[in-house]
């Protein structure tokens, strides 16, 4: 459906956006993420229309659309604060783009109606918008944005200004409104866990580039190098003798780095299991777990988790267990971002 | 109870004390003297008789004067906006070379002295002027035109600062849903600006309904408006009651006016996000309103243009002698003193005129802008607030003539008195002053006093470590344009001059009066010294970069 093809874009004398290439198909969630002042949010306006590239091309449909103003591109913006029109009632909001139409107002009111139901606010169409939630009006603008179906939907950080819990339930949520309308949409997000949650796929973008691209839990498990990893949420990178000791104890073939979960290292108490020892230097429960800082012989101070029923004292002697699924092998030079956290 | 109370009335009683010396000042030389005025109109024998100013009333020429202020007036308002709104949105929100030199010489306008307006736009329609051949000069349309001309800057400094803030997102979203750029204004972007539009516009068209020097240097007696008509029947035809029956007729019209704007104004929503947009690059769909932005900026340069350009013309060719000229009286005695001398005195007054209306002004604006604690306390201030900007509405003519007709009653003889010009001059300049500072002292959040108080600063050291800082640059801003207005006062000062001490917009309206070709290029000259003079302050005063300057 959507073709980014070399765009560059300068945004305020810098070049923002630098020969990105994307492809969205039709129906697919693609989430680019990165970290603020990445040039992510000028590649979406780009896309929108909104900033005129320097370079390169945006194809939606086969169309190139590069010189095509905003409002005749069919597609549709939601912005991180919904952007509701105030002066408008949440019915006359969603109803916006139908009336720009010129829908028979009958067919209007339906579609508006229908639309309320989907995003689970039937009954708010004569609130105005400064009497509703910051969740709510995400949800009013994500009904406007879909009123007339557009062939691609573009969200600029749209959980972003909303709480933790709300954040959670809302991205659940709009994964289903995206999915059961059949929607092609591109999502703008710096919240990794957002992108896992609405996402297909991922492009992860950094200094004007894309970085990596993949289906969501490719990218995940796979990070393209220590800055991707430790974005997408990774609590270390270790590089050297280090690396290759952690995934020798985990079974796994060498690799010049290794991108560390929190809880990839796992304390056990005995001497049967365990290839690493260490040294507790601290330690707290959560109710889920134990979370420790353990000096690893020959490794330095890591990060390591245990059960929460048993929790070591500091000074005490432990083993730990390396899990291969909470951690990722990179390849290439990582020198940059090694031993570095987020 | 007793306590609570007790402490309302002590703070509005407060409010009251710190008003008390701007109350008393307007209300001795400006309701004093308008009330006279409109007294000696409708008790002309001791005696209440409105009979003979309803008799101006239903004058058949007093319906055409009405018709005609009103015509001119919306004519002036409409085309202001016309050409103001898009100037405004090229000024403020694209990225253009320049954009802040081109905004202060379009305020250069609104301060020039309106006689100077009047006399440029006769030099550029006349005859002999290069337009003309348009056949202009003496028409309803050249008074339109100077009215546009004047009010231009009023609609592009309210309406381009709010647009200036306006957050640009729900217009790009619009556009996202499909939105034209005409539907995105219509409806997205207009109702975000319409308390500025409709506060602009108000206040263009009471200035163009109230509108004195223009009008009559341009419409001579044919086309008369309620302003120059109380003047003719007060000094030409001695008409007391006509002239206070048609003030009584202009106050209602005004006050109709203001309270019509302010139900259409709408408060904006406090909650609107105020940002700072980055100007966005010129694009080629931009050319409509970079076309009516050219025209504008051609309509506010080409009549300052000529006024140069004839002032530099002499018998033989060009040349000074017409600034040299301005040593001398005219020729035939047209003046009693020179033009230099009159310059003299219109400077001493404007400073005279500056400091009172600073002082005055600064008075006003901290006792509207506090916050209220009560209802009672609320009403109290909301009705100064609007107390003081009555000057805005009423007719410097009537001011002029109420202040030279009242203050002769025994007690309070300032006929004679050097402090009277300045004085009606700083109650005109008044509501700019008030506008100027109150926003910003609107803005100073009262925690930060607080804070400050907290931290063991007393009430001085606060106002020296919170306020200061922040007014400072609003003050210095509000006496420059307090002192351009003072400079270019007329229909107050054409009442209250003294013969040995006319300033320099009388001795232009007097020259352009009398007959001979040296005269007039006097005039001319003078004219340029004075816009010269009023553009250095405005160019100063913008240099400041005070947002609420000029802006209503």
């Amino acid at each position: 459906m959507l073709a980014v093809q070399d765009l560059s874009v300068a945004y305020g004398g810098v070049d923002a956006v630098r020969s990105v290439d994307l492809e969205v198909p039709t129906g697919e969630v693609l989430a680019v993420l990165g970290p603020s002042g990445c040039g992510k949010s000028t590649l979406l306006r780009a896309v929108a229309g909104l900033e005129p590239p320097y370079a390169g091309r945006v194809v939606a449909d086969g169309e190139d659309v590069t010189g095509v103003p905003t409002h005749r591109r069919g597609f549709a913006l939601m912005f991180q604060d919904g952007q509701l029109f105030g002066h408008l009632s949440v019915a006359r909001n969603v109803g916006y783009p139908l009336r720009l139409r010129k829908r028979p107002a009958a067919e209007v009111a339906g579609r508006v109606a229908d639309l309320l139901t989907l995003v689970g606010l039937a009954g708010y169409g004569d609130r105005l918008p400064s009497t509703l939630s910051g969740g709510e009006q995400q949800r009013v603008a994500l009904a406007r944005a879909l009123a007339v179906r557009p062939r691609l939907l573009l969200l600029d950080e749209p959980l972003s200004a909303l709480d933790a819990g709300l954040r959670e339930r809302l991205a659940g949520d709009l994964r289903r409104i995206l999915v059961d309308a059949g929607t092609t949409a591109v999502m703008v997000t710096h919240d990794h866990e957002e992108a896992f949650a609405v996402a297909d796929r991922m492009a992860l973008m950094r200094a004007g580039r894309v970085v990596q691209t993949g289906p969501v839990a490719d990218v995940w498990r796979a990070p393209a190098d220590a800055d991707a990893a430790l974005f997408l949420g990774y609590a270390r990178v270790l590089t050297g003798r280090p690396a290759s000791a952690v995934l020798a104890a985990g079974g796994l073939a060498d690799a010049d780095g290794v991108a560390l979960r929190r809880s990839a290292l796992r304390v056990v108490r005995g001497t049967g299991e365990g290839r690493l020892r260490g040294t507790v230097v601290s330690a707290a429960a959560t109710p889920e777990q134990a979370r420790l800082v353990v000096e690893v012989e020959g490794l330095g101070r890591l990060d390591a988790v245990g059960a929460s029923d048993d929790l070591p004292a500091p000074g005490a002697s432990v083993r730990l267990v390396v899990d291969p699924a909470r951690l990722a092998a990179l390849d290439g030079p990582t020198e940059r971002a090694a031993d570095r956290r987020t | 109870m007793t306590g609570v109370r007790g402490g309302a009335v002590r703070r509005t009683a407060g409010v009251l004390a710190l008003a008390v010396v701007p109350v008393a000042v307007l209300a001795v030389f400006f309701v004093l003297p308008v009330a006279g005025m409109v007294g000696r109109g409708l008790w002309p024998q001791g005696s209440f008789d409105p009979s003979g100013a309803l008799d101006v009333l239903t004058r058949e020429r007093t319906g055409r004067v009405l018709a005609f202020t009103l015509l001119t007036s919306a004519a002036g308002t409409a085309g202001s906006l016309l050409l103001g709104l898009p100037t405004a949105w090229v000024l403020h929100r694209l990225a253009l070379p320049g954009a802040r030199v081109l905004r202060a010489l379009l305020l250069v306008p609104f301060v020039l002295p309106t006689v100077v307006v009047g006399v440029a736009f006769r030099e550029l329609l006349g005859e002999a002027g290069p337009l003309g051949f348009l056949g202009l000069d003496g028409t309803p349309f050249a008074v339109v035109l100077a009215l546009v001309f004047f009010n231009l800057a009023v609609v592009v400094r309210a309406v381009g600062a709010a647009w200036e803030s306006l957050d640009p997102r729900p217009a790009e979203a619009a556009a996202a849903l499909g939105a034209t750029p005409w539907q995105v204004w219509w409806t997205v972007t207009l109702p975000s600006l319409r308390p500025a539009v409709v506060s602009a516009a108000s206040v263009v068209f009471l200035f163009c309904a109230t509108a004195f020097g223009v009008v009559l240097t341009l419409g001579g007696l044919r086309y008369a408006t309620v302003e120059t008509e109380i003047y003719l029947l007060t000094t030409s035809l001695l008409d007391l009651e006509g002239a206070a029956a048609l003030s009584i007729l202009q106050l209602v019209v005004v006050a109709v006016l203001l309270v019509l704007a302010q139900r259409l104004r709408a408060t904006p929503d406090p909650r609107a996000r105020r940002v700072a947009p980055r100007p966005r690059a010129v694009r080629r769909s931009d050319a409509p309103a970079l076309v009516v932005t050219g025209v504008a900026l051609v309509l506010a340069a080409t009549p300052i243009l000529t006024l140069v350009v004839g002032s530099l013309r002499t018998p033989d060719g060009f040349g000074l002698d017409n600034y040299v000229a301005l040593q001398t009286r005219g020729s035939s005695g047209a003046l009693a003193v020179p033009v230099t001398e009159a310059l003299a005195v219109s400077l001493r007054t404007a400073v005279d005129a500056t400091w009172m209306a600073v002082l005055l002004g600064l008075l006003v604006a901290v006792v509207v802008t506090q916050r209220s604690r009560g209802r009672v306390e609320r009403t109290v201030r909301s009705g100064l607030d609007a107390f003081f900007m009555l000057p805005l509405g009423v007719s410097a003519v009537t001011l002029g003539f109420g202040l030279l007709v009242t203050l002769d009653s025994g007690l309070l003889d300032l006929r004679s008195s050097p402090l009277l010009v300045p004085v009606a001059q700083a109650l005109v300049a008044l509501p700019l002053v008030v506008r100027t500072l109150a926003p910003v002292l609107a803005s100073i959040d009262d925690r930060q006093r607080q804070a400050a108080a907290s931290l063991g600063a007393g009430p001085f050291r606060t106002l020296l470590v919170v306020d200061l800082p922040v007014v400072w640059k609003p003050l210095l801003a509000a006496a420059g344009f307090a002192f351009a207005v003072s400079l270019g006062e007329f229909g107050a000062t054409s009442f209250l001059f003294r013969e040995d001490a006319p300033t320099v917009p009388v001795v232009i309206f007097r020259l352009i009066g009398r007959p001979g070709e040296g005269n007039y290029a006097m005039a001319l000259a003078a004219s340029v010294v004075l816009a010269a003079v009023t553009t250095l302050v405005v160019l100063a005063v913008e240099r400041l970069r005070v947002p609420s300057v000029g802006a209503f």
